[in-house]
């Protein structure tokens, strides 16, 4: 290495606005000599309040107010001022331009750190995967967002803060069961919405209306039989059904279910990819610096400092450890995006035989095929490797309440690599983490009463707060509600049930 | 291309301030509670502090449908030490622990959720929806204290009010502007001169321009170096400033029929209106005074813990309280606020005297006057003979009465109600 080029970016530990720019240049040189494609991005500079403010919304800019969100933030300000937790070093929002906030109380290194993670990694993420790109609108968020807020404010104003809350509570109670797996939702700007927003009120509330109409059938003749199943098809989101289908709620009511689904929905994908969406950025921030160092730009005292948290961030404690709280998605993302780089730049035998498609390949054309492709269910099922396992010591335990002890399943032996590999996925996968449960039926000619059915799997049964999430329900659908159990043998029973005989209004 | 940085560091802090106070609005009964339950433990003057507030896990836990325990599951865990394929293992006891199967999330929302609450969030829950009987009247519309601030400059005034830097800098700004034209004109004559007597001396224009500047000279001499125009005087105005000052009497019986606990009623009644004048006063005294057949005034130690016996003679209290006051209390500098507590035991022939020296001596002189009467018997002459007074003195006298601790709250609610003006 040349004499020459060993000037460091910036020395010295405080952060200024020109170091900043300086870094953010030099990485983000770096990163389009490595190929990744990002938005544009925006780096804003807050205090550590205003980031506890950032984590009670989720680190939305802008979010509609509600009780829970005040509630994360003294949970989160209660802790950070105990000193019980400190706070993460950045936020990164999927939106176009990418917002990636850098804490004032940071070193220097940490913020090159975080413009490193946030900036290029989380960013070329949110805009290469494939669920991102088809279930969020980065352009179109933050008005959704603004729209969202405004609209929820106006009808806390007409029709009462008490009204409102009820509802945003009992969305908020079903919120994980209102999003779609399978289709697409369109993109909407903020004009858009609101414009659309008042034809849907007048379209939903006609189409309602007619699906309850009191008035005599022509054809009352119509044998019982013959009346359709409502509705025709089990409905697994839920929201999307009661916002359709409710029968006596209000326009308004209607469009802010439909607020609590779409943002549910835009969180998705991060809960889907979390293993694969942190390792990566970990995998790129460690990259970029160190490809940085090796060209003289950054001290050693910054590499020390940037190690020990990259470390820290990485970490796995063992399932004996007292910190041992399930698997550390950093460190197996981080773990797993490295071993692919290892299997394509120098497989020995085994990766050879376990992975012949990319053993020795370009190992940034397999990155961007993972990156896009995968989420992390199907991830951790296409690239872990056996020497991952190994390095991991993974081991696999079945708990079975029909057995008196817990079994080992699979270790990390020649046997155990595909058992330990599959259930390692499984465990990602969000389909079998929530439970399964569909709008089942509706009684439309009697009591308007409301079926969901739970699809047991594995025997697993609902938690106790299935109750108070169903009375939540029987607010949304004004009548009785019930929800029964499926067991894999086909057997149903009924759990709980909402009675509701007539509803009040919703306006009073 | 660089990128852009944005400093949100002077934005609005409390974005989440909403989502805070509707979280405490919405949990307002359980906190209530936890107040309450703080407000004992406190001592009376004790409350510049917020206080840390717990309440039941279970009751702000967001509900979702969920799985709960039992079924088949497999979990992976790292770091394995001892395990082969096949090994059964004791189940953990409590679902955590060592080779634990999912160390269960549900668990966390069981403990208490503890926060802390500011010490106004705290002393607006105790004090929600109180306020003293026309109390705004009183602190807004009655002013009596005014305070003179500085109000920027006027262009009129007395003169020991002039602002001199003011009024030269307006003066030398005047004299400027003024004599611009002239100076210009004058620059250019005085080249036009200079140019003349090098090239052409005897050019009868020198003599014409020399007469013009001279002329200009004078003009531009003529403008005044002040004005009255220039001149600015210091203004100041009247603002009107609210009295911030309280006195609160607290008047006991320690007469042998009071025993201890009815004393400890009545010093929770006590604490919770210092606790509330506290709030809407800078600055308080508090004066004990306590009576048998006699008052004296003493300190809050002797006031809730001495004990005497003997008859009751309520009269002399206030007579001593109006003493008081008007040694040391002026009417229009303190706000005047009296609770007093009995057992309604009186000589019957004192309790007439009482009844004319509230209405005569001592209510026109205070803001508010408390009764309360702790006691679970029948009502005593005293309280029949206070009756009178509520109707002829609406909103300035209240009385109630206490049975146990539990009713205290309630009672002071009662007592210190929002009214509609």
């Amino acid at each position: 290495m040349s004499k020459k080029r060993t000037r460091p970016i910036a020395e010295g530990s405080e952060w200024t606005v020109e170091a900043i720019d300086r870094y953010d240049a030099e990485i983000g040189r770096v990163a389009k000599a490595y190929g990744l494609d990002c938005y544009r991005h925006q780096l804003e500079i807050i205090t550590a309040e205003q980031m506890m403010d950032a984590y009670a919304a989720i680190g939305m800019p802008v979010y509609y107010h509600h009780w829970s969100f005040g509630k994360h933030f003294l949970e989160t300000e209660n802790r950070y001022k105990r000193g019980q937790m400190g706070l993460a070093y950045e936020i990164v929002i999927n939106s176009d331009p990418c917002i990636a906030y850098l804490m004032e109380e940071n070193t220097l290194t940490m913020q090159a750190l975080v413009i490193a993670h946030a900036a290029y990694g989380h960013n070329s993420f949110f805009k290469g995967n494939h669920l991102f790109k088809q279930w969020t609108s980065a352009d179109a968020i933050i008005d959704y967002l603004v729209f969202a807020r405004n609209y929820i404010a106006q009808c806390e104003e007409r029709h009462g803060f008490a009204a409102v809350e009820q509802l945003v509570d009992a969305c908020h109670a079903l919120s994980n069961l209102g999003v779609d797996r399978y289709k697409r939702s369109p993109h909407l700007s903020l004009e858009k919405e609101t414009l659309r927003q008042k034809e849907r009120e007048i379209y939903l509330q006609a189409q309602v209306n007619d699906l309850w109409r009191t008035l005599p059938r022509q054809d009352a003749a119509v044998a019982e039989q013959d009346e359709p199943r409502f509705p025709r098809e089990p409905e697994e989101n839920l929201l999307y059904f009661i916002e359709k289908n409710a029968p006596l709620l209000e326009p308004w009511q209607r469009e802010i279910i439909r607020i609590v689904r779409k943002i549910g929905q835009y969180f998705y994908p991060q809960r889907q990819t979390q293993v694969m969406n942190e390792g990566w950025a970990c995998f790129w921030h460690y990259t970029l610096l160190n490809t940085l160092y090796d060209e003289g730009k950054l001290t050693d005292g910054f590499m020390i400092e940037f190690l020990q948290s990259h470390t820290n961030v990485v970490y796995q404690p063992p399932y004996t450890s007292k910190w041992y709280s399930g698997i550390n998605p950093y460190a197996l993302g981080f773990a797993l995006w490295r071993d692919i780089r290892r299997i394509c730049e120098a497989p020995d035998a085994e990766d050879r035989e376990w992975f012949p498609d990319i053993a020795g390949s370009d190992w940034r054309e397999t990155f961007d095929f993972a990156m896009r492709n995968f989420k992390d269910e199907s991830f951790v099922a296409q690239y872990l490797s056996p020497r991952l396992m190994r390095e991991f010591r993974l081991f696999s335990i079945l708990d079975d309440d029909a057995l008196p002890k817990l079994r080992v399943d699979a270790i990390h032996d020649e046997q155990g690599y595909r058992a330990l590999r599959r259930s390692l996925a499984e465990q990602y996968n969000l389909g079998s983490a929530d439970p399964d449960i569909q709008v089942w039926n509706v009684d439309l000619r009697g009591d308007r009463s409301l079926t969901l059915r739970h699809f047991s799997h594995q025997r697993r049964p609902l938690g106790p707060e299935t109750e108070r999430v169903l009375e939540h329900l029987a607010t949304l659908w004004g009548f009785t509600v019930r929800i029964e159990t499926q067991m894999p043998d086909g057997s149903v029973k009924q759990i709980a049930e909402h009675r509701n005989e007539r509803r009040s209004r919703p306006s009073t | 291309m660089t990128v852009r940085i944005v400093d949100r560091r002077q934005d609005s802090k409390n974005k989440s301030s909403i989502n805070r106070s509707r979280f405490i609005q919405r949990f307002s009964g359980q906190i209530r509670k936890a107040v309450a339950d703080a407000i004992a433990r406190r001592g009376i003057r004790d409350i510049d502090s917020g206080e840390k507030i717990g309440i039941p896990g279970k009751d702000i836990n967001e509900p979702h449908f969920r799985h709960g325990q039992g079924g088949v599951r497999e979990i992976v865990h790292p770091g394995n030490d001892r395990f082969n394929t096949g090994d059964s293992v004791d189940r953990p006891l409590d679902g955590s622990g060592q080779g634990a199967g999912g160390a269960s999330q549900d668990g966390e929302g069981m403990d208490d959720f503890v926060f802390t609450l500011t010490r106004d969030e705290f002393l607006d829950i105790f004090f929600d929806e109180l306020a003293l009987p026309n109390l705004v009247k009183r602190q807004l519309a009655r002013i009596d204290e005014y305070k003179r601030v500085r109000a920027g400059y006027t262009q009129s005034g007395v003169p020991t009010n002039i602002n001199l830097v003011r009024t030269m800098r307006g003066a030398a700004g005047r004299r400027i502007a003024v004599g611009a034209p002239f100076a210009t004109r004058l620059r250019e004559l005085r080249a036009e001169l200079e140019r003349l007597r090098r090239d052409c001396p005897g050019d009868p224009e020198i003599l014409r321009i020399e007469r013009e500047i001279a002329s200009l000279n004078a003009r531009s001499e003529a403008i005044p170096f002040i004005d009255p125009f220039d001149l600015r005087y210091s203004n100041r105005i009247r603002i009107a400033q609210p009295t911030t000052q309280a006195v609160m009497f607290c008047l006991m019986d320690v007469s042998g029929s009071m025993d201890e606990s009815k004393k400890q009623i009545a010093k929770r009644f006590f604490m919770l209106l210092y606790l509330f004048l506290n709030r809407n006063y800078e600055h308080i005294e508090v004066v004990f005074i306590r009576h048998h057949t006699v008052a004296e005034e003493v300190d809050e130690e002797n006031f809730f813990h001495s004990r005497e016996t003997g008859g009751t003679i309520v009269s002399s209290a206030l007579k001593l309280m109006h003493e008081i006051v008007v040694a040391r209390y002026a009417s229009t500098t303190w706000n005047i606020y009296c609770a007093q507590a009995s057992d309604g035991d009186n000589w019957n022939d004192d309790s007439p005297l009482c009844r004319e020296l509230l209405s005569a001596s001592i209510l026109p002189l205070v803001q508010y006057f408390a009764y309360i009467e702790v006691t679970d018997g029948e009502p005593q002459n005293l309280w029949l003979e206070y009756e009178r007074l509520v109707d002829s003195h609406p909103g300035l006298f209240a009385m109630q009465r206490i049975n146990e601790v539990a009713d205290i709250y309630p009672v002071f609610r009662e007592l210190f109600r929002k009214r509609l003006a």
